[in-house]
């Protein structure tokens, strides 16, 4: 079979999320239920969750979870790893069978610490530490993917419909407070289960419907500051994106979204002389971070979550409330699936974010760029 | 009348039921409708449809005369090239609504998407129109060639326009009404606002009396002068573009 990067099938996607910004954590069912509506979204060749919330007893270790296509590459990864991460624990991550489910890579899931003497030496924190192993993994270890790398939350994704992927992965026994869903429709290329969404690093992960049409100016612009483009798909440069501006850069989750889907020029013109300056600056300083064609994305993330378009909104993206839940999908139906009668239900407009921070994490303030 | 429930089937199994059931009933109603794309593809005449809950994409696709009354919200694509036949939406609608539409009429109650009658046409004594009770969102009527859309801008919070950016971009036919108008910014380069008729006014009376109707609303506050009218200032603008015939 040809693989990513070989061969271009073009076509569409569906993602959904829920998330309880109170903290409380309910299982995957909703999130499957609600991700298996758009079943005519997507085709079989990829189906992808990002869960936060579900690792409360590990939830000071880095839970990585890995991709092997053999043995032999499964023991060299894990000769590196205990070179720099104590691991508190390892296994294989349980797998229910599901028929249509098939050529499952080995799927392990290791909670690790960095080993304390080697960030001190190499004057990094944790999470630059752990980054860049994964990055190393990734770029060298043919044959081994680190799918998942945050504290707390982890990613369960794979080649088959959504639906059948969360059943494989037994889903309803897990307990999260924000869970994103991605059912591909392979965009130009066909599915391998590295390439399923959410693509992650770190805490951040990114479900997308779309092509990003800016991919390489993009690569370019991350690759400069030590990320590697990896896996063959647009998508996880917008992950190694949020990553560099929010975690690296220390900007505002606000800030990072104008820069990513920056307000048009005639636009800006017409902003108050000081906002004007500051989007000016913000499009001129990060103008490689733009991201241009049509998208529609969710962020996880450990404060929150954010829901967003392309500036002229070429995808669907609906979004509604209840109580403490925030619901966003692709399609209204999705959403009134799981809550069919919402408190409110709005379409976001392109470029016009939808954040939803969890309770006391979003006061938290840092210091602005401009 | 025939009720079908529509909860858990397939879309294509849906349709079937619909198909078969128009063969001895014209007044259908559909229940626990969720996301199942097509409904009323290609129905023609004196078919009636009462639909509760959300129907999917692409709903009234191609349709050819039949009545859809939506009790709930579309989704996108509503009304795809649709010929002839009436839609009543209780509730808002997605994106590009009117797509490519030939004929026919749909009322919205609350507001629309982004790229609402995007390439809209008119042929002969077919005619399309949109009747939208609130806003739309950016690129109304983008490429429109014919037809009309109506937006009445109802309810409407004071930082809320009536249109996005981009209205009435590549138009080259048909006219797009605006109660109060739109900022000049928000509309496209090939598009200009024009005078009133007295016929544009007639034919805004007859359309804001039928919204008025279908939704129960008192709507006497609404003065048809009140409303501005957009049309193309040019007829083919591609024409160089392409080879000419």
């Amino acid at each position: 079979m040809l693989k990513e990067g070989d061969i271009r099938i073009p076509a569409g996607c569906a993602i959904s999320a829920i998330i309880d910004k109170t903290g409380k954590r309910f299982s995957g069912n909703d999130i499957i239920q609600s991700i298996a509506l758009m079943h005519e979204r997507s085709n079989g060749l990829g189906g992808g969750f990002a869960a936060y919330g579900i690792y409360p007893e590990y939830k000071d270790l880095f839970a990585l979870h890995i991709f092997y296509d053999n043995l032999a590459i499964k023991m060299k990864t894990e000769e590196y790893l205990s070179k720099h991460f104590e691991i508190a624990s390892a296994g294989n991550i349980p797998t229910r069978k599901v028929a249509s489910v098939k050529n499952k890579p080995l799927i392990w899931r290791y909670f690790v610490r960095p080993r304390i003497y080697i960030v001190q030496d190499g004057y990094l924190d944790e999470e630059e530490f752990t980054k860049r192993c994964v990055i190393r993994i990734n770029k060298e270890y043919k044959g081994a993917y680190v799918f998942s790398s945050g504290k707390n939350m982890g990613t369960f994704k794979g080649v088959g419909y959504p639906e059948d992927i969360g059943d494989f992965f037994m889903l309803d026994t897990y307990d999260a407070h924000l869970w994103t869903a991605h059912g591909r429709f392979p965009t130009n290329t066909p599915g391998w289960w590295g390439g399923a969404h959410p693509f992650t690093m770190l805490n951040w992960s990114i479900v997308h419907n779309g092509e990003i049409s800016s991919y390489d100016a993009n690569r370019r612009f991350v690759e400069m500051y030590g990320y590697k483009c990896t896996l063959q798909t647009d998508t996880e440069v917008i992950t190694y994106l949020f990553d560099l501006l929010i975690r690296k850069h220390g900007l505002p989750i606000e800030k990072a979204i104008t820069v990513l889907a920056a307000p048009l020029w005639d636009e800006i013109a017409r902003k108050s002389p000081e906002l004007k300056k500051e989007l000016t600056a913000l499009r001129t300083v990060y103008s490689s971070a733009l991201i241009n064609g049509p998208f529609s994305i969710i962020l996880g993330f450990d404060k929150g979550m954010v829901a967003l378009n392309d500036r002229i909104k070429l995808r669907s993206l609906v979004a509604a409330q209840k109580g403490s839940k925030t619901y966003v999908a692709s399609e209204e139906s999705s959403i009134r699936v799981i809550c069919p009668e919402p408190d409110k239900v709005w379409s976001p407009k392109g470029g016009e974010p939808v954040i939803v921070y969890l309770d006391g994490k979003g006061a938290k303030k840092r210091e602005e760029l401009c | 009348m025939i009720t079908i429930n529509a909860k858990n089937i397939h879309y294509r199994a849906l349709n079937d039921s619909i198909d078969k059931a128009v063969r001895t009933s014209k007044n259908i109603k559909l229940t626990d409708v969720c996301g199942q794309r097509y409904i009323g593809r290609g129905l023609d005449e004196n078919i009636k449809i009462k639909i509760y809950g959300t129907p999917g994409n692409d709903t009234a696709a191609y349709m050819d005369g039949a009545e859809l009354e939506i009790f709930g919200s579309a989704q996108d694509a509503l009304a795809n090239t649709m010929n002839r036949g009436k839609i009543i939406v209780h509730g808002h609608c997605g994106d590009t609504a009117g797509y490519a539409m030939r004929g026919g009429e749909i009322y919205v109650e609350g507001s629309v998407g982004y790229r609402v009658g995007i390439h809209m046409k008119e042929y002969r004594d077919l005619k399309p129109v949109i009747v939208v009770g609130g806003a739309a969102g950016d690129f109304l009527g983008e490429y429109m060639a014919g037809g009309a859309i109506i937006l009445l801008g109802l309810g409407l919070s004071k930082n809320e326009r009536i249109t996005g950016r981009f209205c009435a971009t590549g138009m080259h036919g048909g006219a797009i009404y605006l109660y109060g108008g739109t900022d000049a910014f928000n509309l496209g380069k090939e598009a200009a606002e024009v005078k009133l008729t007295n016929s544009d006014k007639e034919f805004l009376k007859k359309h804001v009396k039928a919204y008025a109707k279908h939704f129960n609303k008192n709507l006497s506050a609404v003065k048809v002068n009140n409303f501005k009218k957009y049309a193309a200032l040019n007829k083919n603008p591609y024409e160089n573009m392409y080879c000419k015939n």
